[in-house]
């Protein structure tokens, strides 16, 4: 069985600060990390390999030259090999252009059974690129998975939802979205980091390379235009604090609340 | 000259950070507060290859450098010191002699599970009268033709009762002084071979210090490390390594103690403003900062030696010196920086500045370190 897990080197979003005049991320000096959900696509993936014979998980994932210490460091969680597509024709992509230049990168690595994707990523939040990839692919999808089972050449996963959860079955190749309660990610252990440098685990891939659509990738393909990013404006308004004996405090509150209508 | 790290040594300090905040430090206080030995960290660490970072593949080793293993020892000392010293224990004094000195069959017998952390290891040189004066050993081997039959005790011996193997040190000839001192490798299952006390300690105080108790104690005669007569030679070679790992350990107290007071200091509001807007707070945040550097790469030049087959004794004997001092004179100004809530078990700090003084004084006191530097330059 052959799995390709998609993932995506961010910045973490713990560490990185709002530049308060360009209203945009500042990335200098922060640290990247393989966006979370990803690894919990990956870590399912791995888990799947621990408990299943032939087993291969390769790791897809597109970015700059850079990108590639993120898949070293799925290799070294346990993957076996990993694809960066990485050229200046796909900088500046939105979801539609980034799900179009992954759906090479499958059609190029050919054979697979599940493509595993985090739900969404981190700097970006917008959950569309795994759903886009799979209508590329014209694959069946279930999103948000939080269980997983394989039982011959079906999955049944169960979706979670707002207030409860689907339990879907489908036959493979399927495509599946990993949110955080799919699993605990492990670490990469040391040897495996160790490992994931040795020999030629990496491959990196250019548009042409994965014979690409170039009308649909890049900034030049991607339908979306961000117009102007800006930072909220912090609420002005002043707090009022009720102190002292807490029946008066509470009746207080009350009576402010009336003032003001809203109870 | 390069001071950069390579990208597995990047990815280590990564790893290790992350392991560390999410799985040591938050049992930290509590591990420190009821000296409760953190078994589980340990096989976690074992899970993770992390048991025998410097070690070949082939003897169950991750196949990484000796800067990969001090980085490990600092990112876990930033959040525990005590889990630091017990990977330094094991790696550096217990597997360290047997990949060194040991033979084929000695390296599969007990480095490879060391290595692979199915064992835990210790090291037991100390004796009540034998202290940094190592030479003077009362415990005695005497070989019967087919097995060594010990006879003494050790004390302070990290790891000590929560080990599986240890390298012990014992006379095997009285006559001979220093020469006459042989190493051994030594299963917590041997006859004649038990724990005693168990230390309650100031600082690091989940990791386990102890006595061992030799009574005609049967070690095959397989197990004596390098020949008769080396022991000494094996255990001052052995300490020229471990230094670096505790230099890295009091590196990581050091670092850990100065991000709690820089997160602390921004926080803490006097007279109408953050303690960080205070020059005179500023400037010691800046001396911190400045001696933590000025340790760190003292402790990763000895290391670097070490993995390129450099010398090294000089080098670690400055590195602990320096770093021990640093983690003292940074940990005891951040209690300052918190005052009356540094004082308290609210904060990380106090338990940092307790732990940081055993790093001047276990595997060579700070003395013993000078006496190291001014031997190579006087030599």
């Amino acid at each position: 069985m052959n799995i390709i897990v998609c993932i995506k080197q961010v910045p973490n979003t713990n560490e990185v600060r709002i530049d308060p005049v360009k209203g945009t991320l500042i990335r200098e000096g922060v640290p990247s990390i393989i966006n979370p959900d990803d690894r919990n696509a990956l870590e399912e993936a791995l888990r799947i390999k621990d408990s299943h014979d032939d087993v291969k998980v390769i790791v897809l994932s597109m970015g700059p030259p850079q990108a590639d210490a993120a898949i070293r460091e799925a290799i070294a969680m346990g993957a076996d090999e990993g694809i960066l597509l990485s050229d200046r024709a796909f900088a500046g992509s939105d979801t539609w252009a980034t799900s179009t230049a992954l759906a090479a990168g499958v059609k190029y690595i050919g054979d697979f059974d599940i493509i595993f994707c985090g739900r969404q990523a981190i700097d970006g939040d917008t959950a569309q690129v795994g759903p886009q990839l799979a209508e590329h692919l014209g694959l069946p999808q279930i999103t948000y998975v939080e269980e997983l089972k394989i039982e011959g050449d079906k999955v049944i996963a169960k979706r979670a939802l707002e207030n409860g959860y689907f339990v879907i079955e489908a036959k493979m190749p399927v495509l599946l979205t990993a949110i955080k309660e799919l699993n605990k990610p492990r670490y990469p252990s040391i040897k495996g980091i160790y490992d994931a440098y040795k020999g030629d685990k990496v491959k990196v891939l250019t548009a042409k390379d994965v014979n690409a659509d170039f009308d649909n990738i890049g900034l030049e393909g991607s339908p979306t235009q961000v117009m102007r990013s800006f930072t909220p404006p912090g609420r002005t308004g002043q707090g009022e604090i009720f102190q002292g004996d807490y029946k008066e405090s509470v009746k207080k509150l009350v009576v402010r609340l009336r003032e003001k209508h809203l109870v | 000259m390069d001071f950069s790290l390579t990208k597995e040594q990047l990815m280590v300090r990564n790893v290790m950070k992350e392991f560390a905040e999410n799985e040591v430090k938050p049992i930290a206080a509590e591990i420190d507060e009821t000296k409760r030995f953190p078994r589980e960290t340990v096989e976690k660490m074992a899970k993770y290859n992390m048991m025998g970072i410097p070690f070949p593949t082939e003897y169950g080793g991750a196949g990484g450098d000796d800067l990969a293993y001090v980085i490990a020892v600092e990112e876990l000392s930033k959040c525990c010191a005590t889990t630091g010293v017990i990977l330094s224990a094991h790696t550096s004094l217990a597997c360290w002699p047997i990949y060194k000195y040991g033979t084929e069959e000695q390296k599969q017998k007990y480095l490879v599970p060391l290595a692979k952390g199915e064992y835990l290891g210790a090291f037991a040189l100390t004796e009540p009268n034998a202290g940094t004066d190592a030479a003077s050993q009362q415990t005695s081997a005497v070989f019967d033709g087919e097995n060594y039959i010990l006879n003494g005790t050790k004390i302070f011996i990290t790891n000590g009762g929560e080990a599986d193997v240890y390298i012990v040190f014992a006379m095997t000839d009285k006559s001979k002084g220093n020469k006459g001192i042989s190493a051994f490798i030594v299963e917590k299952g041997f006859k004649g071979f038990s724990i005693g006390k168990i230390e309650d300690k100031m600082g690091i105080r989940a990791s386990s210090t102890a006595e061992l108790i030799f009574q005609d104690c049967v070690v095959p005669k397989e197990n004596l490390l390098g020949n008769e007569g080396e022991g000494f030679k094996i255990a001052m070679s052995t300490l020229d390594g471990g230094r670096i790992g505790i230099a890295a350990q009091a590196l990581g107290i050091a670092e850990g103690a100065l991000d709690e007071a820089i997160k602390y200091v921004k926080e803490r509001q006097q007279f109408g403003r953050p303690l960080a807007k205070f020059q005179g707070l500023q400037w010691m945040i800046a001396d911190m900062a400045t001696e933590i550097e000025a340790a760190r790469y003292l402790v990763y030049r000895a290391a670097y030696n070490k993995s390129n087959g450099l010398p090294y004794n000089k080098e670690a004997a400055m590195a602990k010196l320096f770093a021990s001092r640093c983690a003292m004179d940074v940990t005891t100004k951040c209690v300052q920086l918190f005052g009356g809530y540094g004082y308290t078990k609210d904060y990380p700090v106090e338990r940092m500045m307790r732990d940081a003084k055993i790093t001047e004084i276990y595997e060579g006191t700070s003395q013993v370190q000078q006496m190291v530097i001014a031997a190579a330059l006087l030599k």
